[in-house]
């Protein structure tokens, strides 16, 4: 019964979903209602993640039924780490988005609708079963779809055409890659495929069915031949959407394909090769994509697309130091990507532009919140010793130890074009004497009232705290990582957990 | 029956992506539906058909004795119709948006913003 616990975050950002609903229209009640359920969502989370970190993993069987045969909900610590992110960083760009979002946003369902997608995300990281991951993929996808073209600009539409195509035909390679996947072995248990996916006589056609898998997972969290849709998205949308689709969405994929590949399929050398060579790919063409940008939210785009690359990377290497970095890092990106995006969010208030010609001077207008912006900026960097060090140091280790240099080669070549690209940002945008602003490039930060600029300023400040108290408390946070990577190399133990017998 | 169900899944998925690969919205649109419905059919394939024997212990046994007719397939066949609707509706609302927008059906059109880098 008290497992039932497990569900929390799901329910809670449904139940706020709903009610958001109810006062359809009105802005400031749905504001509040919406950050008062964040905030019950994050004390959830973070009691499920101390639940889990304690006692071990919690498993809930929907209406009793036991596995292979009903829907399962499991939380191991990877899922409650990741549950744990998605409500931090929920309740953050809710704050964020009280000011952010016009009322003419909120007044047509944006709360609603982003509480929709804080649910699915959720149901996706805790549900144990193929089948039902789908259907929350799919659940975090309409709503995206629907945050990507609330307010109808010319430009979100065009954006949408492209974001929406991809994300469907990827949904359909993911059910074909299930349809297969339960003919070859009548179930859809997670847990219970990770028994029978090895006992299956044709494994080249196992072979091809993660191939399909793959594909599906990594145009959603957006791999090298398939990120085109990423960059040519994400900066349409206002700050706040972008934060959470640029933190959470493509980290979906990667979880999936963390879930996919390290329980049902045992990838044997050639995946790994080819994990490696698309990681390669994928760091190179993001960090040359960012290169030539000038506006900052398109850089930052392609950003996302080079730092997944290190994510595949690490699964390219497959081993418990490897896996350990890779979940740090994604831990870090999750937080630092939203927080980026927020902070674009400001300056574009600030500036009215995005463009790195068109900014400069923020320094000398405002201090104290370009100290923090530097923070947040060194920290997606890797400069020790804030947060994006740490995960380095083990894919460095990792990479050299099993003698792939061209993984090392391409993971330092996308991190000092990260340093590069954050001087150059540190520059124009800090530093440089501001140009002559056009006539409707007026300051819209400083007239807000002092309850705008907290809600605007105090969840960057919040996510950039953490992200230093990450960096500062690695070893902590290193002790969870070396937790997951475990239980991810030996998923017997997240087998014997849902399945309930020694196998 | 299995063969020509094989057949019509092919003809859907090369159908549908073909399709895509045109220039026009509604083009896209239609592989999008297409290779759906061949992803359902897929589904339904691989559940091992069996005619007429309906999932129903008789009242005289406790387990199924001869083969029967799998149910897991045909829910998850109707949960991603459902899926697929809402999907679905969703794009041609878009697509008529975009087509009042831009006055075009023609995707490459949509480029206008990424000039600008």
């Amino acid at each position: 019964m008290t497992a039932n616990i497990l569900l929390s975050p799901i329910l809670i950002h449904m139940i706020t979903a709903v009610i958001c609903l109810l006062l359809w229209q009105k802005a400031g009640p749905q504001k509040l209602i919406s950050i008062l359920g964040s905030t019950v969502a994050l004390l959830f989370s973070v009691m499920i993640f101390g639940l889990n970190w304690n006692w071990g993993s919690i498993v809930v069987f929907a209406g009793n039924w036991k596995p292979p045969y009903g829907i399962t909900f499991v939380s191991d610590t990877l899922s409650t780490v990741m549950v744990l992110l998605t409500c931090l960083v929920g309740f953050a760009v809710s704050i964020f988005s009280t000011s952010a979002i016009g009322d003419s946003r909120i007044k047509y369902g944006y709360f609603s609708i982003y509480h929709f997608l804080l649910m699915g995300l959720c149901g996706t990281f805790l549900t144990g079963d193929i089948f039902n991951m789908y259907v929350w993929f799919e659940i975090v996808i309409i709503s995206s779809f629907v945050l990507l073209t609330l307010g109808g600009k010319r430009m979100q539409m065009e954006a949408a055409v492209k974001y929406i195509a991809m994300n469907m035909l990827a949904s359909v390679i993911f059910l074909t890659a299930i349809g297969i996947l339960y003919g070859l072995t009548g179930s859809l248990n997670i847990a219970d495929l990770g028994l029978k996916v090895k006992n299956i006589e044709n494994q080249g056609l196992v072979q091809v069915t993660s191939l399909l898998f793959f594909i599906g997972f990594g145009i959603k969290s957006a791999v090298f031949p398939l990120y085109f849709w990423l960059p040519s998205s994400y900066h349409t949308p206002p700050s706040a959407i972008a934060a959470i689709f640029g933190g959470l969405l493509t980290k979906m994929g990667i979880y999936a394909l963390l879930r996919v590949f390290t329980i049902i399929f045992q990838p044997d050398q050639f995946m790994l090769q080819f994990f490696s060579v698309i990681a390669i790919t994928t760091m190179i063409t993001g960090a040359l994509g960012a290169i030539n940008k000038k506006s900052i939210r398109r850089m930052f785009s392609y950003l996302i697309v080079c730092h997944i690359g290190y994510l595949i990377a690490g699964m390219g290497l497959y081993s418990t130091l490897a896996f350990s970095g890779i979940v740090f890092y994604l831990i870090h990106d999750i937080i630092i990507k939203s927080n980026l995006f927020m902070m674009t969010g400001i300056i574009y208030k600030i500036r009215a532009s995005t463009d790195l010609r068109r900014l400069g001077g923020l320094y000398k207008d405002y201090p104290k919140l370009s100290l923090v912006m530097a923070v947040i900026m060194f920290s997606l960097a890797g400069i020790p010793p804030l947060s994006g060090f740490w995960p380095k140091i083990h894919l460095v280790t990792e990479s050299v130890a099993q003698g792939k240099y061209l993984v090392l080669a391409a993971i330092i070549f996308a991190s000092f074009i990260t340093l590069i690209l954050i001087a150059k940002v540190w520059a124009e945008v800090f530093w440089k004497e501001l140009p002559k602003p056009n006539p409707e490039e007026v300051d819209k930060f400083k007239p807000l009232s002092v309850t705008e600029k907290i809600s605007l300023v105090l969840p960057i400040v919040f996510l950039a705290a953490i992200s230093l108290i990450i960096g500062l408390n690695a070893g902590s946070i290193l002790e969870i990582t070396d937790r997951i990577a475990n239980e991810m190399m030996n998923p017997t133990l997240y087998i014997e957990s849902v399945l309930g017998k020694k196998i | 029956m299995e063969l020509l169900l094989v057949l019509l899944v092919g003809l859907l998925y090369s159908s549908g992506i073909y399709m895509m690969f045109r220039r026009s919205m509604v083009k896209l649109l239609l592989g999008l539906l297409l290779l759906g419905n061949g992803a359902n059919i897929l589904i339904f394939l691989m559940g091992d058909l069996a005619k007429g024997q309906p999932p129903i212990i008789d009242e005289a046994e406790k387990v199924f004795l001869g083969s029967y007719a799998d149910p897991v397939p045909q829910s998850l066949i109707l949960t991603a119709i459902v899926i697929s609707f809402g999907l679905q509706s969703f794009a041609i609302i878009l697509l008529k948006k975009v087509y009042a927008n831009t006055g075009s059906d023609d995707l490459d059109s949509l480029n206008v913003q990424d000039k600008d880098i």
